[in-house]
């Protein structure tokens, strides 16, 4: 277990903007106590400082997860965020897209979002950024990637997809193992 | 559909009007003469039919004397065979092929018959010729009566008298034959080798039921030559047979239960608990996860009313386990008795809390959850794959406070101590849960059983080791499994008692069975029966058993305990040598 390093710190932090823009900064200073980014085994764990210096004290290889898992750097050092983190993104999101209930189970099966099942999106989603995607009564599902703007939506053809699967809660139980 | 009944009610309204059934034929009437089923009148006899009833008689007694003999033989012919025939079956026929030929159903075809000819011929009003051979045989009968002091008609009396003794020896003999049934029968012993699997199963069960009457009434319904072991005996081997259970589970269960519980309990092993889900307090509340269910077609009630976050679910539409309310971590499905230790264990918020075996971390969760997310959660697990399940149930559920590790329970003290209560849900038999596991049943033996309490008594001693008891809020250890025998369960108890410095408290717990203080002449510290015991029959639980227990002081246990301890590894790890297969502990 170890701080990011600068690197990784802006690499995570390119990741995240995207997701919830400044308030980044809403997860560093809380006013509950201080929370910060751990890198352990490739994966960034996000907790308060408390839990992490205790779980300094187990032994590396035995440690399997602290805190909340935000996601891996891959081999070619790129961050992944994982549906784990969703907690956290979810509350300071800037761009929503809400589905329509019968779409809600096609992309909790991890299906990319048709128009027909987009229910509500945020005003002025520029395309190709990232979205986080809610039912219809505001639970968070998962998130994606915009694949219109909100602009161009409301001229698509209804079969046409306009958020890219990325992330689902159903990966609770797809992939359990590949989660942290 | 279809006709109007007729009815002989002369209130009923006659049809009428200008429709089809008005026009209808009615019933139809007979005269008087036709409807009279028994003619009684009496019909005129011709003189020449005079002269030919004479005459008939003459020929019947003449026929008689010389049928003496033929019937003499045949009678005593069938007593010899036994069978009670009834006169009126042979009267019919004479002649010597009797034996063989005899008439088909004639006897209920002719009864009433019979008696109108006896009365015809008290007449003397014989009816046609085609009624000759029954006109003899009630004659016979009717001579009978006349004079009985014929000596055929002596011998008759006596084969009658003799077939009656026949019949009341055979009803005693069908009676006895009853109550015989209903007493025990031992099987031989060449009967319970070769008959024991392909037993028929009710009578089976039949046995069960009559052999613990006897023994709840031993002194009354005993058989005399038969000991209380033989019952127990055959009552333990049947049991084997009809719930299929190996023969050193079946011991246990008869050990631990009175007679009349133990079919309850092995019929409760039969069906499954109900699939109870625990309600997440950190993402939402129990009414809104219920609305929120029954409108997903799942019909779900409250569990109970010593819980306030418990679902009981009855059927249901959809996969219960994979609702998105599910994948949103809004409940967690989790058997009831799962619920009790961690309520025992009542962790307060902002302390540090070790659950030492959780995987898959249901319990763990509800401990975050009570915690409200604040302090720490320690949540290990011996096994790495099982403790993945950990990891992805403490996110889902949204619990931030957690730190998941895989250590080994047995020396987890070595890197972490100073937690303010820990929970020990030790790998077990899994002698309580035989509805989810039915392998149970057959699967374990003396040396499973051994190897679960030395790893149990192992585990707890360490995570007594790990806990603060200076703590101003806590020093608790509540220890629980999914077992029921004593062996898991009051022994390891009583050996932590022994070992280290922990007193038994109060689980907290309103309902449950108490603790056993004395099994089988051991007997164990008298607040053992702070413990609670849950049995699938008495509470609709998985079978269960918690304790809580309290450290007081930081010293080791006197210097004979610590020898002994030391024992104790060296034994472990020999029988860990003994065998390197993986243990199969089923484990909650």
């Amino acid at each position: 277990m170890r701080p990011l390093t600068d690197d990784e710190t802006k690499i995570l932090f390119e990741k995240l903007s995207k997701y919830i823009g400044d308030n980044i900064r809403m997860l560093l200073e809380r006013p509950d106590g201080l929370y910060t980014f751990r890198l352990h085994r490739e994966r960034v764990y996000y907790c308060s400082e408390a839990i992490i210096k205790y779980a300094s004290n187990f032994p590396r290889k035995e440690l399997l997860s602290f805190g909340t898992c935000f996601g891996r750097f891959t081999k070619t050092r790129k961050f992944r965020l994982h549906i784990t983190a969703l907690d956290f993104v979810a509350p300071y999101a800037k761009f929503k897209v809400w589905l329509k209930p019968n779409a809600e189970q096609q992309f909790l099966y991890g299906h990319n979002v048709v128009k027909t099942g987009l229910g509500r999106i945020t005003e002025n989603t520029p395309k190709y950024n990232g979205v986080i995607v809610y039912t219809m009564n505001d639970v968070p599902l998962g998130f994606g990637v915009a694949a219109k703007s909100t602009i161009e939506c409301r001229a698509a053809d209804p079969m046409a997809l306009v958020v890219f699967h990325q992330a689902d809660v159903g990966e609770f139980l797809r992939n359990e193992d590949a989660l942290t | 559909m279809g006709r109007r009944k007729v009815t002989d009610d002369k209130s009923a309204k006659p049809i009428r009007g200008p429709g089809r059934k008005s026009k209808k034929q009615g019933e139809p009437t007979f005269p008087k003469e036709l409807a009279q089923t028994e003619p009684t009148d009496k019909r005129k006899v011709s003189s020449r039919g005079k002269q030919r009833a004479r005459k008939r008689l003459e020929k019947d007694k003449l026929k008689q004397t010389i049928n003496k003999n033929t019937k003499l033989k045949t009678a005593t012919k069938r007593q010899s065979d036994g069978e009670s025939n009834d006169e009126e079956q042979i009267n019919g026929y004479t002649d010597e092929n009797q034996q063989w030929l005899k008439p088909k159903k004639k006897k209920e075809l002719f009864d009433d018959d019979d008696e109108q000819n006896e009365e015809s011929m008290d007449e003397d009003v014989p009816y046609d010729d085609q009624f000759n051979e029954m006109e003899s045989s009630s004659e016979e009968e009717d001579n009978d009566n006349d004079e009985p002091k014929l000596d055929i008609e002596k011998q008759s009396k006596k084969i009658r008298e003799k077939q009656r003794q026949a019949k009341e020896r055979s009803e005693q003999e069908l009676l006895t034959n009853i109550q015989q049934h209903e007493k025990v029968q031992f099987p031989s012993g060449q009967e319970v080798t070769k008959e024991a699997p392909q037993a028929d199963l009710q009578l089976l069960m039949h046995r069960i039921r009559e052999v613990i009457n006897v023994l709840n009434d031993f002194k009354n319904k005993r058989e005399a030559n038969r000991s209380r072991k033989e019952y127990l005996d055959l009552l333990r081997q049947d049991l084997c047979n009809y719930y299929s259970y190996n023969e050193f589970l079946m011991n246990k269960i008869l050990d631990l239960f009175p007679l009349a519980e133990v079919i309850d309990f092995l019929e409760a092993n039969e069906v499954q608990r109900p699939v109870t889900i625990r309600t997440n307090t950190l993402k939402t509340r129990r009414r809104d996860l219920a609305q929120a269910l029954i409108n997903r077609g799942v019909n779900v009630d409250p569990l109970d009313k010593w819980t306030k976050v418990g679902l009981v679910i009855y059927n249901s539409q959809v996969p219960i386990g994979a609702t998105p309310e599910y994948l949103c971590g809004h409940y967690m499905l989790q058997g009831a008795s799962s619920f009790l230790p961690c309520m025992a264990l009542a962790p307060q918020p902002n302390e540090r809390v070790l659950d030492m075996c959780a995987a898959p971390g249901g319990k763990a969760t509800y401990i975050g959850a009570l915690m409200r997310n604040s302090g720490i959660l320690v949540a290990n697990d011996a096994n790495k794959d099982r403790a993945r399940a950990i990891i992805a149930n403490t996110h889902r559920l949204g619990l931030t406070n957690t730190i998941v590790t895989n250590l080994d329970g047995r020396h987890f003290s070595e890197h972490m101590g100073g937690f303010d209560r820990c929970l020990v849900d030790a790998p077990c038999s899994g002698a309580g849960v035989i509805a989810k596991d039915q392998a149970v049943k057959s699967s374990k033996d003396e040396k499973d059983i051994q190897r679960c309490f030395t790893a149990q008594r192992q585990i707890l001693l360490n995570a007594i080791d790990s806990i603060n008891e200076n703590s101003t809020t806590g020093g608790y250890i509540v220890y629980s499994t999914c077992s029921i025998l004593v062996e898991e369960n009051e022994a390891v108890v009583q050996y932590a008692l022994n070992n280290r410095p922990v007193k038994i408290v109060e689980t907290g717990l309103e309902f449950g069975v108490e603790g056993f203080t004395n099994f089988k002449g051991t007997s164990f510290h008298p607040f053992m029966k702070y413990c609670r015991r849950y049995y699938p029959h008495l509470h609709n639980l998985d079978g269960f058993f918690v304790a809580k227990l309290k450290k007081y002081s930081t010293k080791q246990g006197n210097k004979k305990e610590s020898e002994t301890i030391e024992k104790e590894k060296k034994k472990a790890e020999e029988e860990e040598e003994e065998d390197d297969s993986p243990e199969a502990m089923a484990d909650d």
